[in-house]
């Protein structure tokens, strides 16, 4: 996917516009965070939890070489193989080099948003394979064209009369041929397609919510069991994932399976819950004939190494962007590129370049409520205020505002002259603005006053006024 | 918490919003700091906390700011101001501003241990339970994220509005929201801060409120701006100012009568 951060201001006027996704985010508002709210009320143990998973995060992260070493080598014991990326383009290359030696012809997809980092779909079908995608949110953005707006609920922002007009136009060449509009029926009619692409699949791809060191397995989380049988019923199962992915063991993934779902969609558990290690054995009755990991970078080893270490707790719950008010405005395509809100603020200008997503860190108020939800407690916004001083230091802010700021500190630090220039300057705002109370406008704060007006202040300094009181000071 | 010393000194943080914007929020904190018992004094030496420059990434000029409140406020037994977001800086984020510096650093902690919100100070550290104020109105009070998150400010102001006489309290839906002031992200990104302004002014309407309160000046003013801009008629006070009974006033963003 080409990145779109740059633009991020316009796309987010423009989406504050869109009726549609203004109703669609409020739904989520409604659904997720009030889920959640009501799960962590029935889960005393929330905070103990929270801690707990920070710091086994912590510690494989200490020791992540170690866990990924632990891990591969009882993927291969398992008989499964593992390919390493440190480029979206080698974890690319590696996948379309097994489905070629497979000789597939089709791949079916279970959700992942690894796939999405590294654009796996356009390079399977730019190579001739027949992709489709099994979740029914990443089936409906396929059929639109569209990269997901959410990393829990990839289609959020599509409306079901859209929808409707979607699976009418690619269904009939099925010999769907009427429009639907009731729910369950669209649902049962994406069923049935799928079904075949399912049985007909020659390769079947997932991501992993987790990769078990002491046992080698990868787990993944659904709702539709889609995932299941993604891994399940094609001869080859590839995993890609990336390699944050590692806990130490079971026991690990289990705990932090506690607050996954319960933070993504206020679920106490996801409706199917997957573990698969390794391919097909004897006595097993099913399974892929081969299994392959891609255990994929992408700067992460940078990340690991600086500041933003932190971000590669992430277990991609999507809880940050639910309890953002800036998201909750402006929807995930505003963002940009593949990950959206707080967690994809951080991670977009490490993937795609400080310079191309600039604004994210920024388009920010600090306001913090994202890192009072993580479930594994993000510094979110110290880690955006830290993108921005890689800016600042980097000199990627505008000559202007930095010069403003230096003008401003320089001040600052002389309170005399400080106290001086505002004593004279805020009782003739003051005067000007007595009447009405207020500013329309005024020059160099356009900003401000595009969207509301500046309230008058209400004369002299409180420095001033003290003064004249002749109170103490010093 | 042990028993509070009767009269500590209190170094007043003004806060420039206060300082330049509406004094009268500086001189109700003076009162009810007075009024529980402190010996308040207003260091002269003070401008700004610094955040504008953290909050842009230009931590350099940060330190700078916060060497110099250092200087002015740590001989004080504490450092108080009616903000959240600027007390909020020097308790939260100075000391990670001298993270390295191994001769700062345990000042800029000792300095955040004594540094209080108002809020905060007075119901959590000087115990005080009521306040003698009268204020006619139905009002609506709005979490300020920083007084929320980072100084845990929810009950305090609350318990003490409870005793304003006259005063009824209107809960306003989604409180811990934030209204999109956001320093300068509410002039980098007029039109989402505008969006979040405008729903926060929506709520304010369905509270049933006539007054509109909080904590800190930067949400105060986008709030009274946009209430103002959309042509609304509540009243918009900081909280101090109703605690200490000095809304005699025209209120925040309010024309002549």
């Amino acid at each position: 996917m080409q990145p779109n951060s740059q633009h991020f201001k316009a796309n987010a006027t423009a989406a504050l516009h869109q009726p549609n996704l203004q109703a669609a985010l409020k739904q989520l508002e409604l659904g997720f965070v009030a889920g959640r709210a009501r799960c962590y009320e029935g889960l005393p143990e929330f905070e103990a939890l929270r801690e707990r998973a920070e710091s086994v995060l912590n510690h494989t992260l200490e020791n992540l070489d170690a866990y990924l070493l632990e891990y591969e080598a009882r993927v291969v014991e398992a008989g499964g193989q593992v390919h390493w990326a440190s480029t979206p383009q080698e974890a690319r290359e590696i996948v379309l080099r097994i489905c070629r030696d497979a000789d597939a012809r089709s791949v079916i997809r279970g959700k992942s948003m690894i796939g999405e980092e590294i654009g796996i779909n356009d390079a399977l079908e730019g190579a001739g394979f027949e992709v489709t995608e099994s979740d029914l949110g990443e089936y409906i953005l396929q059929l639109g064209k569209e990269p997901p707006s959410h990393i829990v609920a990839p289609a959020i922002h599509k409306t079901k009369d859209e929808i409707s007009d979607l699976f009418f136009d690619h269904h009939q060449a099925l010999g769907f041929s009427e429009r639907l509009t009731d729910r369950s029926a669209l649902v049962a009619e994406a069923r049935q397609v799928l079904r075949t692409r399912f049985l007909d699949a020659d390769v079947g791809m997932t991501g992993a919510n987790f990769l078990i060191a002491e046992t080698g397995s990868n787990v993944i989380v659904t709702n539709e069991g889609n995932g299941d049988l993604s891994c399940t019923l094609p001869r080859v199962q590839i995993v890609t994932a990336a390699i944050d992915k590692v806990v130490p063991t079971l026991e690990d993934a289990s705990m932090l399976l506690r607050l996954l779902a319960r933070s993504a969609t206020g679920q106490e558990i996801t409706a199917y819950t997957t573990f698969s290690t390794g391919p097909r054995r004897e006595p097993d009755a099913d399974g892929p004939r081969e299994y392959h990991v891609v255990l994929i970078d992408n700067q992460r080893s940078e990340m690991l190494g600086s500041e933003l270490r932190p971000m590669l707790r992430c277990i991609r719950c999507g809880a940050c962007m639910n309890h953002c008010p800036v998201y909750g405005r402006v929807g995930g395509h505003s963002y940009g590129w593949v990950y959206p809100g707080p967690m994809g603020s951080v991670l977009t200008p490490v993937m795609v370049g400080l310079d191309e997503a600039g604004h994210l860190p920024n388009a920010c108020t600090l306001n913090g409520r994202c890192e009072t939800v993580c479930p594994v407690r993000i510094p979110l916004p110290d880690l955006l205020r830290g993108l921005r001083a890689r800016q600042h230091q980097q000199r990627l802010n505008s000559a202007s505002a930095r010069w403003a700021l230096g003008a401003w500190a320089w001040v600052a630090r002389r309170p005399r002259l400080y106290q001086f220039l505002t004593g004279m300057a805020m009782p003739i705002m003051a005067r000007l603005g007595r009447k009405s109370g207020r500013f329309s406008r005024m020059p160099l704060a356009g900003g401000w006053t595009r969207v509301r007006d500046l309230p008058a202040p209400q004369g002299s300094t409180f420095q001033a006024q003290w003064q004249k009181r002749g109170r103490n000071g010093s | 918490m042990n028993s509070p010393n009767p009269s500590p000194r209190v170094g007043l943080f003004v806060t420039c919003l206060v300082d330049l914007y509406r004094p009268n929020v500086g001189f109700a904190a003076v009162k009810l700091l007075e009024d529980a018992g402190c010996r308040v004094e207003v260091p002269r030496a003070q401008t700004c906390c610094g955040q504008p420059a953290y909050n842009s990434g230009d931590n350099e000029h940060a330190r700078q700011l916060a060497l110099q409140v250092l200087e002015a406020f740590e001989d004080f037994d504490y450092v108080v101001g009616p903000s959240g977001s600027c007390l909020g800086m020097i308790r939260c984020h100075y000391p990670d501003l001298f993270a390295d510096d191994a001769g700062l650093k345990p000042r800029f902690d000792a300095l955040c241990g004594k540094t209080h919100e108002l809020m905060s100070f007075l119901v959590d550290v000087m115990q005080v339970e009521t306040v003698d104020a009268s204020f006619s109105g139905r009002v609506t009070y709005h979490d300020s994220c920083s007084s929320l998150r980072e100084h845990a400010v929810k009950a305090q102001p609350r318990q003490l509005l409870a005793s304003v006489d006259g005063l009824e309290l209107s809960e306003l839906e989604g409180t811990d929201v934030c209204c999109g002031f956001g320093g300068t992200f509410c002039v980098k990104y007029p039109d989402i801060s505008g969006r979040m302004a405008a729903d926060k002014v929506a709520a304010v309407e369905a509270s049933g409120a006539d007054t509109l309160l909080a904590g800190d000046l930067g949400c105060l003013l986008n709030l009274a701006g946009k209430l103002r801009r959309e042509g609304k008629s509540q009243r918009v006070y900081h909280v101090a100012e109703v605690l200490a009974g000095m809304t005699d006033i025209k209120s925040i963003g309010e024309g002549e009568r």
